[in-house]
């Protein structure tokens, strides 16, 4: 039995890297999916018998519009897009959970698909018996299954709670055994959705493992994502899907870049996050506040490695003495990747006071050590330097995006450095 | 893309198999099956051995409705004295074949949309999710008809030859269950107020159902025939025949005549085929409905 973690490298990994030449597996052609969706979902009689005339509101969502594509034998496919772009809808077409309204898809072999999180199970059931119904979903025999058990709980590190009922898994844990009975269903195909934005780091590293090693051993896989590192670093070819259409197929590079520009160009530039930050009883409001390219024109969204140019207007409610500023820069998860602090002095070297209705102007250039991801700048503004922190407000600025392929190896930053191999007694 | 050229692909790649998308069967009849009872078995052994009591539980449901019905329908009513033969287990025969027929209409009902985990992240024929409910209750029906035969000896009744020929009444019950169901399942999807309307129906049908009475007391005449247009009476009052009391009149006797049996017949096969029609039809698309 080959499990994934002894899967030998069937072909020379330098040959996996060509254009395959191998056979389709999968093969589809102009596949259309419209979704008709409610305005007024009527559910139940009650509602049918109180408006017998209202003929149901549909809006159609065209997900899926002549979208034609082949899959050949040992080949990584990405199929990229934004949310709504249609990416879900078919892999669930090709999983045989949903039915195109017209188009073909032919398939060469059995499919084992991991979609939305990939957690077909029953919250009421046994894990064993989870594993087991699954497993004879995507094909095997009950007896194929049942002795695959093992190898399944031993991959997704369960073997203590196979007798749990799946209701008490946590979602990483059932993750983690979904993931797990895919792999081990040993299909021809694997359709894979998704999988590494859920799960811890340590199960995340697994599955880049697990990429790697189907890659090196020529899998067929179908791989949906956001990531565009995980496209470029895994995918042979890659296809990226707008508005339900085919926008792109070649390249994971080309793809990847493709997919950047169409997120980031259609945004309007400039925008702070009003909403949450014009309270009025306090002390200080924002005014205004933007982003800016080395030409001084707005932006939304910094390419990686550029410097983070800013400017904003505050306006003192009321009266500040000594203010002192400290911006910061955080991450999606509001973790402080670093800051920068600031009193406003005037031109005598005097700390300033502002009056209620005063303005303080702020333009700001920051190096950008910052890794692709979704950033916000906050400003805290201090009343008063001698008084405590009560007097202290923060303000959500701006927030941005940071696109683009790091340098560096992982993690939050990317920094600058030098580190030197070299082989010990080779001269 | 021209049909010539998929033709050419075709020949280069003979293992290239069209997917049509899910359906109520497809895939095979062995994994149908082997799906089917693994869900029912799992089903059943969490029922049984989830609780202390497990078998206990399941008993103890007929058993309770039984001993009630019993108190009233002797002590108060005194039906049971009106020349039927064996009325206790003429009751609880009656209570367990109907409580499957209960059971397993209700619980299925909701079944599709109870398992839309499954049903919306994998590929299975779509009709295993009815009919596994069914299967898990014709289990418990097993298990309660042992009960029933211990009472039915210990109270005197006589074993017949043509208890062989009640497995025909369990046969026409389960295929009358499996078509209710099928057909609830997949219209609860859409119309979510079927589950309280059928649970009422079905207890209504309870006692229109001669569970409790025997068919006799009902004066000949429309009423009679509207009982008997609920194809359960003549299941039941056959099975009474059948198992308990061979000098009672048949299922046709009763309704008199064959010709009276044509609405329960019609109502029947109509259920049958409506529900297989109707459950193909929803079931390529009960995972986007969800």
């Amino acid at each position: 039995m080959s499990m994934p973690g002894q899967v030998q490298p069937a072909v020379d990994p330098v040959q996996g890297d060509d254009e395959p030449e191998g056979p389709v597996l999968i093969e589809a052609r102009d596949l259309e999916k419209l979704f008709r969706i409610p305005e007024h979902r009527i559910d139940t009689f009650k509602e049918r018998a109180l408006h017998p005339f209202s003929g149901p509101d549909f809006r159609e969502l065209r997900a899926l519009d002549k979208v034609s594509f082949d899959v050949r034998k040992g080949e990584f496919f990405g199929i990229v897009g934004r949310n709504g772009s249609g990416k879900s809808t078919l892999l669930k077409i090709l999983a045989s959970i949903y039915r195109a309204d017209a188009g073909t898809i032919r398939v060469a072999g059995r499919l084992a698909p991991f979609i939305e999180l990939g957690v077909g199970f029953n919250p009421e059931l046994t894990a064993r018996d989870n594993v087991v119904l699954n497993a004879v979903m995507m094909g095997l025999t009950p007896r194929q299954a049942r002795q695959r058990l093992p190898a399944v709980f031993e991959f997704a590190e369960l073997e203590d709670f196979t007798e749990l009922k799946l209701k008490n898994y946590s979602s990483g844990m059932s993750v983690r055994l979904a993931f797990s009975v895919m792999l081990q269903t040993e299909a021809d195909i694997l359709l894979i959705d998704e999988v590494l934005a859920v799960g811890d780091a340590a199960f995340q590293q697994k599955c880049y493992d697990v990429f790697h090693e189907m890659k090196d051993a020529d899998k067929t896989v179908v791989f949906v994502t956001h990531d565009m590192t995980a496209v470029q670093t895994f995918c042979d070819r890659a296809m990226l899907l707008h508005d339900g259409q085919v926008t792109d197929i070649g390249e994971p590079e080309e793809i990847g870049r493709h997919y950047l520009r169409l997120n980031f160009e259609g945004e309007h530039a400039g925008k702070t996050d009003q909403g949450e930050n014009l309270a009025v009883d306090l002390h200080t409001a924002i005014i205004e506040a933007r982003l800016l390219d080395e030409d001084d024109d707005p932006i939304t969204n910094i390419e990686f490695g550029r410097p983070i140019r800013f400017e904003a207007v505050l306006e003192a409610k009321s009266e500040l003495l000594e203010p002192v500023l400290t911006f910061h820069v955080l991450d999606a998860d509001s973790r402080l990747v670093f800051g920068h602090q600031r009193a406003l002095v005037l031109g005598n070297g005097e700390p300033g006071h502002v009056p209620a209705g005063g303005r303080i102007q702020i333009a700001g250039t920051l190096d950008n050590p910052l890794n692709p991801g979704r950033y916000h700048l906050t400003c805290w503004v201090r009343r008063n330097r001698t008084q405590g922190d009560m007097a202290v407000q923060a303000m959500r600025m701006i927030d941005f995006v940071v696109f683009g392929t790091p340098g560096g190896a992982g993690g939050m930053i990317t920094v600058d450095g030098d580190i030197e191999l070299e082989l010990e007694g080779s001269r | 893309m021209s049909d010539v050229s998929s033709q050419a692909e075709l020949a280069a790649n003979p293992g290239l198999r069209p997917v049509v998308g899910p359906g109520a069967v497809g895939g095979g009849w062995k994994r149908f099956f082997d799906l089917l009872i693994l869900m029912s078995v799992s089903d059943f052994r969490k029922a049984y051995f989830g609780t202390v009591l497990g078998y206990a539980w399941s008993l103890l449901r007929p058993l309770m409705l039984f001993a009630v019905l019993l108190a009233v329908f002797t002590q108060i009513f005194r039906i049971g004295s009106q020349g039927v033969e064996h009325y206790e287990v003429y009751l609880l025969l009656n209570i367990v074949l109907f409580s499957f027929f209960q059971e397993a209409t209700v619980t299925a009902t909701t079944a599709v949309v109870a398992q839309e985990g499954i049903v919306r992240k994998t590929q299975f024929p779509r009709l295993v999710v009815p009919m596994s409910i069914v299967l898990t209750s014709f289990f418990n029906l097993g298990m309660n008809m042992i009960a029933v035969l211990i009472f039915a000896v210990a109270l005197g009744v006589s074993p017949m030859w043509t208890w062989l020929l009640f497995p025909l009444s369990v046969l026409a019950l389960v295929v009358l269950t499996s078509a209710v169901s099928s057909y609830l399942s997949a219209l609860y999807v859409r119309h979510r107020d079927v589950a309280i309307i059928w649970s009422v129906s079905a207890t209504a049908l309870f006692y229109g159902s001669a569970v409790l009475y025997p068919v006799s007391i009902i004066p000949e005449g429309v009423l009679r025939d509207v009982i008997f247009a609920n194809p359960i009476v003549p299941i039941l009052v056959q099975t009474n025949k059948w198992v308990i009391d061979s000098g009672a009149p048949g299922a046709a006797e009763a309704a008199g005549g064959w010709a009276k049996l044509i609405p329960a017949i019609t109502i029947f096969v109509v259920a049958c085929v409506v529900a297989v029609w109707y459950f193909r039809r929803e079931a390529p698309r009960v995972a986007e409905e969800l």
